[in-house]
């Protein structure tokens, strides 16, 4: 037995059920996202899956949304940025951007007092891969956070800002946690240059 | 508007045993990046993320049975990447986070892009290709799966269902060059495959030839310049003169990412290099 989706269909985005009234079959997530469901917080730049600033959660996985067949999803639980911040974890869907700051999430709050946010483009992309990262790894060492945000691509910080805000949000969470600050690589950290990890761990500058 | 998503590889198959010239979609970074630039406008989609057991892997005594919905992601789970190491090195270079978490090797192997960088890993093992269609299963060699640049011997009705590489004691490396370690595609890619108790290696190359590259009769002559008890190269030119030879084997293009005279001399230094690690 072979599922047919049809229009319309439904999407589980950010909790809740949303009805994609019309569509092609070869939509992607993201343009489906932003132009069927009014949720332009994903950002359309490459569509090729080269800047990450589509990045969604599919399943609790870090993807592309404009690399995801839009159809294909049907049943899987999407979180978008807009599903990351207080509003979202309080049960009211997403947040509303003139509820503004009070709704941001640790992590969206840390990327503005850390200066990690200049045109604000690639923003909500970090954002979500910055939240998968802590979500899998609370304590990233700088390779681990390099390596994991290599698919984000970001054209006016020159990165030190953003790296600095994950920092201070993984040191924020361990004071809240009384945990150990362990580290999964002992790397220090640069003022932002472009670094070039090897796949073996070590490094050239 | 059709898409299909079934749940099970039956379905899969029936649907495109009725349909065969359904787009068939798997993790779809090759796929839909053509379809968002316009280059391909299919009319219909069978897409196989919900076929889970396509996207499994199993050992079944010396040989490890991967699912071609498995990820690149997933080839680095440590049990898999312990018993496949090339494999994982290889699945570490492909794109980002978010490419290795979707893209497939059952899709590396369907595009058959000559720097796809699961595939001179599968050639230097001598990988077997499993396909099915609604008709029954047949098993394809490698040598005999990619039949040139972007092209495999895919049936109409018939889909990947699993690659089959043997479990081999013995180092392995994969080693790529590109213009940054991450998100890029391979300027020159090398896999080298040692096993300890045949006294054999494969070694092959991506990015420099129509699909990756092998030459038995270097392999043979690396394998005799090998001290097998020691572990060791018999003399410290061995590693050197393998990646010569291999320079001269390969038939690299000139195209946008990097000349032909470069990528012959990049393979010099992959080979060489390969050759120092796992006998180092």
């Amino acid at each position: 037995m072979t599922a047919e989706v049809q229009t319309p269909y439904e999407l589980t985005v950010n909790g809740r059920p949303r009805l994609v009234e019309d569509a092609l079959p070869t939509e992607s997530l993201l343009f489906v996202l932003r132009e069927r469901l009014g949720l332009p917080g994903s950002k359309n730049a490459c569509e090729q899956g080269e800047c990450g600033s589509c990045s969604v959660l599919v399943d609790g996985v870090l993807v592309c949304a404009c690399l995801e067949l839009a159809g294909a999803t049907v049943g899987c639980e999407i979180t978008t940025v807009e599903g990351l911040g207080k509003a979202a974890s309080n049960g009211n869907g997403e947040s509303d951007p003139l509820d503004l700051p009070d709704m941001l999430s640790d992590v969206q709050r840390a990327m503005v007092e850390a200066g990690g946010v200049q045109c604000g483009f690639c923003t909500p992309g970090f954002v979500v891969a910055i939240h998968d990262l802590l979500a899998r790894n609370p304590a990233p060492g700088p390779l681990a956070v390099r390596e994991a945000l290599a698919g984000n691509l970001c054209r006016c910080t020159g990165y030190g800002r953003i790296l600095a805000a994950i920092q201070s949000v993984v040191d924020a969470r361990t004071d809240d946690a009384r945990t150990d600050d362990a580290r999964t690589d002992d790397a220090t950290t640069d003022d932002g240059r472009a670094v070039d990890v090897r796949v073996d761990g070590s490094r050239t500058s | 508007m059709t898409v299909l998503t079934p749940q099970r590889l039956d379905g899969a198959l029936a649907a495109l045993a009725e349909d065969p010239s359904l787009s068939v979609v798997a993790g779809g970074t090759d796929l839909m990046v053509d379809v968002n630039a316009g280059r391909r406008r299919p009319r219909a989609l069978l897409s196989l993320r919900h076929v889970g057991e396509l996207r499994t892997w199993r050992r079944a005594g010396d040989q490890l049975v991967i699912g071609a919905g498995v990820t690149y992601a997933h080839l680095l789970d440590p049990r898999l990447a312990a018993l496949a190491p090339a494999l994982a090195q290889a699945a570490r270079t492909v794109g980002s986070p978010q490419i290795r978490n979707t893209g497939t090797i059952g899709g590396n192997l369907a595009t058959a892009s000559p720097a796809g960088d699961t595939l001179p890993v599968l050639a230097a093992l001598d990988a077997v290709v499993d396909l099915a269609s609604a008709e029954g299963r047949r098993a394809v060699r490698l040598d005999d799966f990619v039949t040139g640049p972007k092209a495999n011997a895919l049936q109409p009705g018939e889909l990947i269902v699993a690659v089959r590489i043997p479990v081999i004691a013995g180092p392995q490396e994969y080693l790529k060059i590109g213009v940054r370690n991450a998100m890029v595609i391979a300027v020159a890619s090398c896999a080298l495959v040692v096993d300890w108790s045949h006294r054999q290696l494969g070694c092959a190359f991506g990015s420099v030839g129509p699909r990756a590259m092998r030459d038995r009769r270097a392999e043979s002559w690396l394998a005799s310049e090998i001290d097998w008890h020691a572990r060791r190269a018999r003399s410290t030119t061995v590693a050197e003169r393998f990646g010569r030879w291999m320079s001269e084997t390969v038939s690299p293009i000139d195209d946008h990412r990097a000349t032909a005279a470069y990528r012959r001399e990049a393979t010099a230094v992959l080979a060489r290099r390969a050759v120092e690690r796992v006998l180092a």
